[in-house]
């Protein structure tokens, strides 16, 4: 049969804002066969988007095709014109993109977004347009199907922006759609909804997909054949089945070994005294003005109450919007805590860190998710690192240059990178700075927020196995805040479960494996597993579903 | 949702109305003091200590300056905007066809400014870093740069004095068929224009290249929208909000600041009137033209910031 897609030798060029040329895609070939999905998987940077988006005949700005051709339907969009590549695109081929609450326009109502590649491309009248928007609702099973088309985006929950932009996509019944990371930003709970409906319509329309993601297990459930990209390259290609079982590629296994279950191991440090090192009772925290009763309008956290065993680990996992992030933030006082109890190593804490001495600030350390933000982009690393040391043990000169290599040492950076600055490193050697940064002040506790959640699967492996590796050498305890479950296995001995700001479960993985608690055996139970067959065989209390899920 | 938008709404009004009485009190106050006595001013030095002192008691000149501030604030609510000290007819008389004149001259500059101000600006940020984009840029900012009274007294060397085509004065009352209203506007206008479309390309530009970068409207481009219709649909109707403000601003300009050129053309507005009553001391004048030009900027900012309200879906 001839194919639907075929790339040959296809070359992208980006030019850096130093006017520098660098070819980000080096020469690929890639077929699709109608009706086939087609996984492009990699970790960012791999090109996968960038690939996805040319056989739109489209490149971001600063990116152009420098070479090959992209033959779609027998045309080719390397060749076409801008105006011949518009009626290509939406018709032909469609596009689901990765953040659907950033894709759609936030002043139009939905149904205008939806029906729009039918006005563009004068396919039928608006009223026929409508109605096939709304059977396109029914069949991404999107509540009230007649009515949401006419809210505007931020009027719905993320879930449904999503399936409300794979019906955008699916409108002009195109011969291909491309879904980049679609669920990524959603939660585990919803993105199984998400992903039901997309192989449901995709299964029903016969249309050919490329589905781009960095997640093995999601693409597992959907896809025919896998392509591993790394460095805009193809490194392996295979059915699902095969690349899953026999990967041939050393790094198409490094992905794979992301998901092999890694025992926490024994607890490590010897443990002299079993006074808990922080103790959090009947915490709430929240936001908005304070009501009559002293609390807050918008309470996030509600009355949480946790222990942690010095040289243990405590993780709190919850899905967007549990209070997890608000918790930390008040454990470490940027948002003080409307009532409650905080005790570190016996002492009282205050609950705002104004109030806190300056070494009881040095012993409880916090590190945000995005080393981007958390890093002051004007200062060199050096003096980045330089700071808590002269605030926490007052070290000048050369004392402190020695502390600042040794820091470098520990997290494994090289010295070289003493004198750049946060831009001039990769996401990963930013969240290890950031993570060197607490550990310059000695702490004796480290709140993680979400620390890995923006790094690549092997990247965030590696600052998984650097925390356990400090806390060996440290005697440091963490709390660990993630909604990624596998992660907080890994690394904890206790993990607290928490929905809508209350904590539902805790559990000792050590002792038991198996959450008792109806929310979290969903939590739980909703971890993509790379058996292909897991999403149509995963069982889910209708129920259950009702209660928790919101997506 | 709707109580909730008549709400942002009124509380930005209240807020007008707010800065208005803080303005009429700072006006009130930095004009009563000007150094030198109002009523010595007017009798001239000849003029004897008891008449100087009745003076001072009839335009209740000896009482509290509070008392006299809230005295002004009644009358100018009931309209009256007081007796000018000079010729002693009321200063709304003064002000009335000078006022008409003023807006005449906005409203027509208005027109001209604003639609050139925004084709400027969006084409300018669609086709960013093209030659046109370049030279659009390099002209406004090369406008911006050069001072009004510069390129107003260019005109009228090239227009009036090599060329001959236009009068270098404007007397807006001498217009009697459209020809001559053409004539008698086109420098003025031509002045202004270049003056206030300057920084509303500016700031189009920037507002519109702020909403291209958007995913939204590269989802647009992929569904095979053209780039008019992707930047117009989706782009421009999320940079209302900050492209009003822009225009309001610049406009403002027309209103209070156009006093340069009504000198130059010698145009009989609102802001020549104004300067020649701080030369004559003519305190209510001086007053009444500060709070026109204080309500003519709160109105249109009050209104921008209106329209940036109800162009926002998530709060209408």
């Amino acid at each position: 049969m001839e194919n639907l897609v075929e790339i040959r030798n296809l070359k992208v060029e980006a030019t850096t804002d130093a006017g520098r040329r660098l070819e980000i895609i080096k020469g690929i070939d890639l077929d699709i066969a109608p009706g086939e999905i087609v996984a492009l998987i990699g970790e960012s940077g791999s090109g996968k988007t960038t690939i996805a988006l040319t056989i739109m005949g489209y490149a971001r700005p600063g990116c152009r095709i420098s070479g090959g051709s992209i033959t779609v339907a027998g045309k080719n969009m390397v060749a076409l014109g801008e105006r011949q590549r518009a009626q290509v695109r939406g018709l032909e081929v469609s596009y689901v993109p990765q953040s659907a609450a950033a894709a759609f326009n936030p002043s139009k109502r939905i149904i205008d977004q939806v029906v729009e590649v039918t006005r563009i491309h004068r396919l039928m009248p608006l009223a026929q347009a409508r109605e096939k928007a709304i059977s396109l609702f029914r069949a991404l099973s999107l509540p009230d199907p007649e009515g949401i088309g006419y809210r505007y985006p931020h009027q719905v929950s993320g879930g449904q922006l999503q399936r409300l932009a794979a019906a955008m996509a699916l409108i002009a019944d195109p011969k291909l759609v491309i879904f980049d990371e679609p669920t990524t930003a959603l939660d585990v709970t919803t993105q199984i909804e998400v992903l039901r409906a997309f192989k449901a319509v995709m299964k029903k329309s016969g249309s050919a997909g490329v589905y781009v993601s960095h997640d093995l297990a999601v693409v597992a459930q959907i896809a025919d054949r896998i392509v591993v990209l790394r460095g805009g390259e193809v490194q392996e290609v295979g059915n699902t089945a095969d690349i899953l079982s026999n990967a041939r590629h050393p790094y198409t296994r490094e992905l794979l070994s992301a998901f092999e279950p890694k025992a926490r191991g024994a607890s490590v440090v010897a443990v002299a005294e079993s006074r808990p090192l922080l103790q959090v009772s009947g915490l709430i925290a929240g936001y908005g003005p304070t009501q009559a009763d002293g609390l807050p309008l918008v309470r996030a956290v509600q009355e949480a109450s946790l222990s942690l065993e010095r040289g243990r680990n405590l993780g709190i996992i919850g899905e967007s919007g549990c209070g997890k992030s608000t918790l930390a933030r008040s454990i470490a006082g940027i948002l003080p805590a409307s009532a409650g109890k905080l005790t570190l190593d016996g002492r009282e804490l205050a609950r705002s860190a104004r109030q806190r001495s300056r070494e009881q600030l040095r012993e409880l350390q916090i590190v945000f998710q995005h080393a981007d933000t958390s890093l002051n982009p004007a200062k060199s690393i050096e003096e980045i690192l330089g700071r808590p040391l002269k605030f926490y043990h007052g070290m000048k000169g050369k004392a402190r240059d020695a502390r600042i290599d040794e820091l470098l040492d520990m997290v494994r950076l090289p010295k070289s990178l003493r004198s750049r600055t946060p831009a001039e490193l990769s996401g990963g050697q930013k969240q290890r700075v950031n993570f060197a940064r607490a550990l310059a002040a000695e702490p004796k506790l480290i709140v993680c927020d979400e620390i890995t959640s923006a790094l690549d699967t092997v990247v965030a492996a590696a600052v998984i196995d650097l925390l356990k590796e400090m806390q060996r050498e440290l005697a440091l305890s963490y709390i660990f805040i993630s909604h990624d479950l596998s992660v907080v296995e890994a690394i904890c001995d206790e993990i607290v479960v928490m929905y809508n700001g209350r904590k539902v479960e805790e559990i000792t993985p050590a002792r038991s494996k198996v959450p008792q608690h109806p929310y979290s055996q969903l939590l739980f139970s909703s971890v993509p597993k790379l058996d292909p067959g897991w999403l149509d065989s995963l069982e889910r209390d209708p129920e259950l579903v009702k209660t928790y899920v919101h997506g | 949702m709707r109580t909730y938008v008549l709400g942002l709404i009124a509380n930005r009004l209240g807020s007008s109305a707010l800065t208005l009485l803080i303005v009429s009190f700072a006006v009130f106050f930095a004009t009563a003091m000007l150094p030198g006595d109002t009523a010595t001013i007017l009798l001239g030095q000849a003029a004897t200590p008891e008449a100087v002192a009745g003076l001072r008691a009839a335009m209740h000149l000896d009482e509290p300056a509070f008392l006299r501030f809230a005295r002004w604030l009644v009358g100018l609510l009931h309209g009256d905007l007081g007796t000018s000290y000079v010729n002693n007819v009321p200063v709304a008389d003064l002000i009335g066809t000078r006022f008409v004149n003023t807006m005449r001259l906005a409203g027509i500059t208005t027109f001209f400014a604003v639609p050139l101000s925004l084709a400027l600006g969006i084409t300018a940020a669609m086709f960013r870093g093209s030659v046109y984009d370049r030279v659009v840029t390099v002209l406004t900012i090369g406008i911006i740069s050069v001072p009004e009274f510069m390129i107003a007294t260019s005109a009228v060397l090239l227009f009036s004095v090599y060329l001959k085509w236009l009068p270098a004065l404007s007397f807006a009352s001498d217009a009697t068929s459209f020809a001559q209203v053409l004539k008698i506007y086109a420098m003025p206008v031509i002045t202004l224009t270049f003056v206030v479309s300057a920084q509303m390309i500016r700031m189009t530009r920037a507002a519109v290249i702020d909403t291209i970068n958007t995913p939204y409207v590269e989802a647009a481009i992929l569904k095979g929208a053209s780039r008019w219709r992707a930047v117009l649909l989706h782009a421009l109707p999320n940079a209302v909000g900050p492209i009003a403000n822009a225009i309001a601003l610049s406009l403002s300009y027309l209103v209070g600041g156009v006093i340069i050129v009504e000198t130059i053309f010698n145009y009989p507005g609102i802001a020549k009137l104004m300067v020649d009553g701080v030369s004559t001391r003519d305190l209510p004048l001086i007053q009444s033209c500060a709070i026109i030009f204080c309500v003519g900027y709160l109105t249109l900012i009050t209104f921008a910031d209106i329209v940036a309200i109800l162009a926002n879906p998530r709060v209408r």
